[in-house]
């Protein structure tokens, strides 16, 4: 006589297969269920088969990233340095801070420009955005955010507008006017929803999409008007920190860097992700596309810049020095792709020879880690905001 | 390294300024600005503390004692700086000589009494306790642990005003072990097998090829780039002088000719400069193809417009260039035609995509070396002029006047608005 006579026998009809058989109790998340005996057993092996997928699935998947590593490494014929000995070196370079943009009351944590290659709005941590002529060094407009942090802004490619945002988890497109009488919030327009903060955004061709980046480990595309999500990319491990879109003939993608070392690049149509590399040690900080489309540069906490080329499919070069100690904050190429323009947690901005793999120059000035840095459209100057208040374009 | 005499007490393993400036020359072969800068840095973060004046932490390369913080303190151990611990330290210093805190320190002191004035007791035993023990030592040694701890405090609880180096980011705290990362579910591995089956089919090209393609693209683009070349008539941001904004405005007449070589670089370039697309519509026009380029503009209008106009802009598009007996009707081969076709019962952004390729290799592959062979491109590349360097200043102090640009945001509105087009601004140069 065992305990098995405590069991109420009942007859009837199973709750998921429905034959006419014994039933027995089962539980299934606190929900009492009738299941014959043939799928309660059924029920009880699949709990068990998750947990040993988990792991059977985990090594599964470092196994094939092993062989795709032997994969990439066949083609490696040859190192950038090596080729690029032929090359003439660049000669002295003597680069100065040529504006110093000051009003922001507290550390300087993004800017862009504005196509007409003049124009730059810049985002602060007191929540102040600010639109302003870097060459005069007028402010033309100044929006106060709801939220402190703004760590994303970007400016529409008709110059008619800007986006922002930051703790507020969202992208807001504020359209410039001049009108006096006019309240810039006023008109603002909340166009991008996350669940953690923001902290990258880029408009496509038109003023009509944004790309944005978020702590929530996602990227996404947005109709501006309706505010319609177009497009989301999953994929990143940890927060994404940063984006930036293809300069290629089709222009359908973009790529993006974040806190789980991997830099993804993603085709907008599709939501799917094209290529992963993960050679960084640490934070993604920065990515930005070589002028060509056809390799990107890498900026991270581990004080590396790195060169990733698409075609190869591989890391081909690291811009590296023992006396960088300190994580890099932010990256852009010169128009040629010659010059790779780096700014650092040390205050201090290195110069990097592309082809070559050294550094050409250090630029001292900041008194602050640099938290973004951007090369003007037609290539004459950059410009790289800093925690130290200011923004500084150098030439 | 040498035995510093600070006042009359001897502190061995001290270096001076100096030689901390010296030593990170020599060891990454820097220049002494770097060094000194580097030097600077670490002495913030508190690596490298000052023996005398420790209340200010900063690199001076004379003959200033330094030394090296121990390891306990450093700030790449991440232990957090617990209030407890700062009690007790403020209590000794109060204990030791009445009235050497600071008023920061004072206002931290009484708003710790208050907040764990349970643990009070406790505090003053362990600040006394502490005190005693630091008696048995060496007075060398006491001076030397006073200032480790004095700079791990300047540190960690910086005086009102001075900027913290532990400041991070929000969302990335200080401490990479309290990080919470997302679950990794079976769905996240699932995704990631799913990605590497899919990479390991792909073609990849050899790393010469590609690595031979940045040397001739950054050879190719290298005068046109104003930083490493620099720029006729001059960079606007050295000479104060926009004059080369003006002659290189989105539309101008007459454009430089460095802009009508960049035309032959790539088809990407012809189209994204207004006024080369402009002369490119002229050269399809003589050889009635001009609809392709219509096209390729309409499909492009489409794919970065807003999302309520995609029904609208997509029947446009069929009425004008793909409906048979259509105005503008293109050409495009058959089985992509019917794919298009079928696509538009259920039109959305991506559905001309398939012509938009077809019909931009088209212009690539055969109207576009025919334009760079042309009469009238060449004719452009010969009239196009290279500006004169502008003479420098006889005076170079006294700054030309910065004129002001009328805002993108001023200008009205373009009728059909172009996907690479950009704001006609940095004209304004009276």
């Amino acid at each position: 006589m065992c305990d098995q006579t405590f069991l109420a026998n009942v007859f009837g009809s199973c709750d998921k297969c429905f034959k006419q058989r014994a039933l027995r109790p089962v539980f299934k998340k606190s929900q009492q269920l009738s299941y014959c005996s043939t799928c309660a057993e059924i029920m009880a092996t699949e709990a068990l088969h998750e947990n040993e997928t988990l792991a059977s699935l985990k090594s599964e998947a470092e196994s094939l990233k092993g062989k795709l590593e032997e994969e990439r490494a066949k083609l490696h014929d040859v190192e950038l340095h090596q080729v690029a000995e032929r090359v003439e070196a660049l000669g002295q370079f003597v680069m100065k801070t040529r504006r110093t943009l000051k009003g922001h009351g507290n550390k300087v944590l993004c800017m862009d420009w504005c196509k007409d290659k003049r124009r730059i709005v810049s985002s602060s941590q007191d929540g102040k955005v600010i639109v302003w002529d870097s060459f005069t060094t007028n402010k033309e407009h100044a929006v106060t955010m709801p939220c402190t942090w703004v760590m994303a802004c970007a400016y529409a490619p008709s110059g008619c507008a800007i986006a922002c945002g930051g703790l507020d988890n969202k992208c807001s497109v504020y359209p410039l006017t001049f009108d006096k009488n006019e309240n810039m919030a006023a008109k603002k327009k909340s166009v991008a929803m996350h669940t953690n903060y923001l902290s990258a955004c880029s408009f496509t061709n038109s003023d009509m999409q944004i790309l944005t980046a978020s702590g929530d480990g996602t990227c996404a595309l947005w109709d501006v008007e309706s505010g319609q999500l177009l497009q989301s990319f999953h994929g990143h491990g940890a927060d994404v920190l940063c984006l930036d879109l293809a300069p290629s003939e089709t222009g359908n993608t973009f790529v993006s860097g974040g806190c789980d070392k991997k830099a993804m690049v993603w085709d907008m149509r599709s939501g799917q992700c094209v290529q992963a590399f993960e050679t960084h040690e640490s934070d993604i900080n920065s990515v930005r596309y070589y002028p060509s489309g056809d390799a990107f540069a890498s900026g991270s906490d581990d004080a590396t810049c790195r060169l990733y080329d698409l075609r190869a499919d591989r890391e081909v070069a690291i811009y590296s020095k023992e006396s960088i100690i300190f994580g890099a904050s932010s990256v852009d190429f010169s128009l040629s792709g010659r010059l790779l323009f780096a700014g650092y947690n040390d205050y201090t901005i290195n110069v990097w020879d592309v082809l070559k793999g050294s550094r050409v120059s250090i630029l001292f000035g900041h008194e602050n880690r640099v938290s973004t840095l951007r090369v003007s459209p037609d290539g004459t100057a950059f410009c790289s905001g800093s925690w130290d208040h200011t923004l500084r374009v150098w030439a | 390294m040498r035995s510093q005499r600070l006042l009359v007490t001897v502190i061995p393993h001290a270096v001076t300024g100096g030689d901390v400036v010296q030593w990170l020359t020599q060891k990454f072969c820097i220049s002494e600005e770097e060094a000194r800068h580097l030097g600077a840095v670490l002495v913030q973060h508190g690596y490298i503390y000052p023996l005398r004046d420790p209340r200010s932490l900063v690199l001076r390369p004379d003959e200033t004692p330094y030394r090296f913080q121990t390891p306990y303190f450093w700030t790449s151990t991440l232990w957090p700086a617990a209030e407890l611990d700062y009690a007790i330290y403020l209590a000794k210093k109060n204990i030791r000589k009445q009235g050497t805190l600071v008023d920061y320190e004072k206002e931290c002191y009484d708003r710790l009494h208050t907040k764990i004035n349970h643990a009070w007791d406790l505090v003053l035993m362990q600040a006394r306790e502490q005190l005693r023990a630091a008696k048995q030592r060496r007075k060398g040694d006491r001076l030397v642990i006073a200032c480790q701890e004095q700079t791990y405090w300047l540190v960690n609880r910086p005086p009102p005003g001075a900027p913290s180096v532990l400041e991070q980011s929000p969302g990335r705290g200080s401490c990479a072990a309290s990080r919470v990362h997302m679950t990794k579910r079976a769905d996240f591995y699932k995704q990631e097998i799913e990605y590497c089956r899919r990479a390991l089919g792909r073609t990849r090209v050899k790393s010469s090829v590609c690595l031979e393609a940045y040397l001739s693209f950054c050879g190719q683009r290298g005068p046109h780039d104003p930083l490493v070349s620099g720029c006729l008539p001059s960079n606007p941001w050295i000479s104060d002088d926009a004059a080369y904004w003006v002659m290189n405005a989105p539309t101008v007449v007459a454009p430089t000719k460095l802009r009508v070589e960049r035309w032959g670089f790539s088809f990407r370039e012809l189209l994204e400069d207004p006024v080369g697309r402009a002369h490119f519509m002229d050269f399809l026009g003589k050889e009635f193809s001009g609809e392709n380029l219509s096209f390729w503009e309409a499909c492009e209008e489409l794919r970065y417009g807003a999302q309520a106009q995609v029904p609208t802009l997509v029947d446009a598009v069929y009425q004008q260039f793909l409906a048979p007996g259509a105005a503008r009707w293109v050409n495009i081969d058959s089985r992509t035609m019917e794919r298009t076709l079928e696509g538009l019962r259920q039109p959305h952004r991506y559905v001309l995509d398939d012509a938009q390729l077809h019909i931009y290799m088209l212009m690539k592959k055969d109207s576009y070396p025919r334009f760079l062979k042309s009469d009238m491109y060449k004719g452009l590349l010969a009239e196009a002029g290279i500006p004169l360097e502008t003479k420098k200043r006889v005076f170079p102090f006294s700054r030309r006047p910065r004129h002001s640009s009328p805002s993108p945001a001023l200008l009205p509105t373009p009728v059909e608005p172009t996907a690479a087009g950009g704001p006609g601004g940095g004209d304004g140069v009276a």
